[in-house]
């Protein structure tokens, strides 16, 4: 059954889970890949790792598609005549989190704002400044008294957003950044239950790709896979950028090329999706890639890794903005390259040396 | 709750229609008289039920603005995103990633921002300013938009009006946008639900936000003896570094306006609103006169002066998203006013 991508995000993208306490969309996402998955199971760390296997002799060979499941948020650190003062678990624009809605999770679910002081209070130069963290407040509507006992220093708190709708294929919502990945790697895993595929497929749904790549570190290592392909967002193109930093929204996932990619796994995601007549472009990236692939490429002896971005404008806000036919293109990319990993592929990924005929003098 | 439909209803001043329509639904069967005037105002009249001991019943106008500050599209770029300007008096950095409403059709958009992985190493501090912001509905071009989305429609926040907290004994916070000046809207309908001893000109005025305009058109027509404009105000009771006036606390009650930046509160009826709330023991505070303008500042020069006073129900986060105020307040806001409307009477105006 093919997945409506549309209802799909809208539940990813609402759910909590901050970086290390992934608890709520870690049972959503659970859920989701046991529909399309042979076994879904979680490691130590709490990443989510579904099984999908292939029918090839064994030894099978396995691929791993990793997508992070936590996303950036905040922590308390202080709270003060009624009103909570935080840290950012995850980089923030402290510009992105004046005035937005949250929830503490403390000994139950506060919802509140962040706040800071009235405009109309502060001298002219200062209401022209950037208020910093340190300055903002958490307001849940509740006395000193009544606050103490339900929230403690070290409380999570999540980003609170409606997923919506806009014109077109586009919506907008928190944390597409990586929950628009994830959903790729449901649509890839449901096409592949329409596909007689030879390798095993291992989905990852990785934990603290925000805090330091630790789940894809991890779970590269626990399954020791053949190739890997890591999904996450890249920077789409939006106002006020120059489009050479950008990625055009609406065109396909990027597959990216660049140190972090074994050239050999580009390649073949190319060709996938010209086989397929799967829309892509390609995304330069230079250096580190910010991604799960840069941990899962120097797992163990080295795993060739390929790197796919779904573009999203205002990225690390509550307000990305990703392209619903981009999340399915990504998927069904991932699917039509594993349906091209015959067992010639990882031999035919590896590099040689050059021949003796090739290197010899005349 | 009629407060939480009326926090959702889009009605950014110029374009209060919507807000309108509700409003008259849920006063038309407590007025004897309901009109619309020129600019859009509605103005709902309730004559006196109880008997005035003194000739003619006074002639009581008490308003709430209908309006919300909101934004204005001023134009669409090739690429299908809209610029725009505030309507109304807005901090630009509150505007930063929120969720909007625009226009006729209601079209869902988006304010986004700059990530912070492509800034410039002076951008983070660089104030932010209305002409670089965009807001995005997801268009793929102009055309796209063509017929659905025109220069000069206008825009609101988009929120889901929200209940934090019921507990009974606590501050009952609630959430919403353009609790300002809806819950105002609220109140006065509640007023409307009571007998008094005068002529109660129940007033919802427009764009109180771009300068009182309704408040002084509808004040000329009615020619009231007497002007209370409900309100909310602002709360500055964060924790702060130096200790400076909080011009009002949420939790302390309705605040009554002693002077703001566009009127002085009429002193006789700040004395009977303060011996009201004595008596009836009502916790009340005084709002700080630096700051803030009410439709009070244009009433009370209306014809040849209206004597005029203000209360308010104090809110945090005013022109913004998210406002938040205490139903506790609330309560006790519509119980001063309306206690002080049954003891008003021709003596109060005497010098």
């Amino acid at each position: 059954m093919p997945v409506d991508v549309e209802q799909l995000l809208r539940k990813l993208s609402e759910a909590s889970g901050v970086s290390g306490y992934e608890v709520e969309i870690r049972s959503i996402v659970t859920a989701a890949f046991s529909e399309s998955a042979d076994e879904v199971r979680h490691d130590s760390m709490g990443n989510v790792i579904a099984l999908q296997r292939g029918v090839g002799d064994m030894p099978r060979h396995s691929i791993m598609l990793a997508a992070h499941l936590d996303e950036i948020g905040l922590m308390v650190t202080q709270i003060k005549e009624g009103f909570i003062q935080f840290d950012t678990v995850g980089g923030f624009d402290p510009r992105a989190l004046l005035g937005q809605l949250v929830v503490i999770h403390g000994r139950c679910a506060l919802p509140g704002v962040i706040s800071s002081r009235p405009p109309h209070v502060l001298s002219a130069a200062d209401r022209n400044k950037v208020i910093p963290i340190d300055q903002l407040y958490i307001d849940v509507g509740l006395r000193q008294t009544d606050l103490e006992g339900l929230v403690r220093v070290g409380d999570l708190i999540s980003l609170k957003q409606d997923f919506l709708r806009l014109r077109g294929d586009m919506a907008s919502g928190k944390a597409m950044d990586d929950r628009a990945g994830v959903a790729s790697l449901l649509v890839c895993l449901d096409e592949l239950t329409r596909v007689r595929h030879l390798w095993d497929v291992y989905a990852v749904a990785t934990v603290q790709e925000e805090v330091g790549l630790k789940g894809a570190i991890t779970s590269a290592f626990g399954l020791a896979p053949d190739l890997g392909i890591a999904v996450d967002v890249g920077f789409g193109h939006q106002p006020g950028v120059p489009e050479a930093e950008t990625l055009p929204i609406g065109k396909g996932p990027a597959v990216a090329i660049g140190p972090n990619v074994h050239p050999k796994m580009f390649e073949r995601l190319v060709k996938a999706a010209k086989d397929y007549e799967i829309a892509y472009v390609t995304e330069a990236i230079p250096g580190r890639s910010g991604t799960d692939a840069w941990a899962i490429q120097v797992a163990r002896e080295g795993i060739p890794t390929g790197l796919l971005s779904i573009p999203v404008r205002y990225m690390h806000t509550v307000v990305e903005t990703v392209n619903l036919k981009d999340v399915s293109r990504t998927g069904r990319l991932m699917a039509a390259f594993i349906a091209q990993l015959d067992g010639d592929a990882l031999d035919a990924i590896s590099w040689k040396l050059p021949s003796v005929q090739d290197g010899a003098a005349s | 709750m009629l407060l939480g439909e009326l926090s959702e209803a889009f009605g950014v001043s110029g374009q209060e229609q919507e807000v309108r329509d509700l409003l008259y639904h849920a006063v038309k069967d407590l007025a004897d008289e309901i009109s619309v005037d020129t600019i859009g105002n509605l103005i709902a009249c309730r004559k006196a039920r109880q008997s005035a001991p003194h000739g003619e019943p006074l002639r009581v106008m008490v308003a709430a603005h209908m309006d919300e500050v909101g934004f204005m599209v001023t134009g669409i770029d090739n690429g299908g995103m809209l610029r725009f300007a505030p309507v109304g008096g807005i901090d630009a950095r509150v505007v930063l990633d929120k969720q909007v409403v625009v226009g006729r059709e209601r079209m869902p958009g988006v304010i986004g921002s700059k990530p912070i992985h492509l800034q410039d190493r002076d951008e983070p501090g660089a104030p932010v300013k209305f002409e670089n912001l965009a807001i995005d509905v997801g268009a793929g071009s102009k055309d796209d938009l063509e017929g659905r989305v025109s220069v000069g429609d206008v825009v609101a926040f988009k929120m889901r009006f929200c209940v934090l907290d019921t507990n009974p004994s606590g501050l009952r916070a609630v959430m919403g946008k353009a609790l300002d000046d809806r819950a105002g809207c609220a109140l006065l309908v509640e007023l409307l639900k009571t007998d008094y001893a005068f002529d109660l000109y129940a007033v919802f005025t427009v764009q109180e936000e771009v300068g009182l305009r309704g408040a002084r058109v509808a004040a000329f027509a009615i020619k009231p003896d007497v002007a209370f404009v409900l309100e909310t105000t602002i709360c500055d009771d964060l924790p702060k570094k130096v200790d400076t006036t909080n011009v009002t606390r949420v939790g302390d009650g309705p605040a009554i306006t002693i002077r703001d930046r566009t009127v002085v509160a009429d002193q006789r009826l700040v004395r009977l609103l303060v011996d009201t709330a004595e008596q009836e023991g009502i916790a009340y505070q005084f709002k700080s006169p630096e700051t803030g303008g009410t439709d009070a500042g244009a009433i009370h020069l209306v014809q040849d002066g209206v004597p005029s006073a203000v209360v308010s129900t104090p809110c945090r986060n005013l022109h913004s998203m998210a406002n938040l105020m205490s139903l506790a307040d609330y309560d006790e806001t519509l119980r001063l006013i309306r206690a002080t409307l049954l003891r008003l009477g021709p003596e109060d105006l005497r010098r």
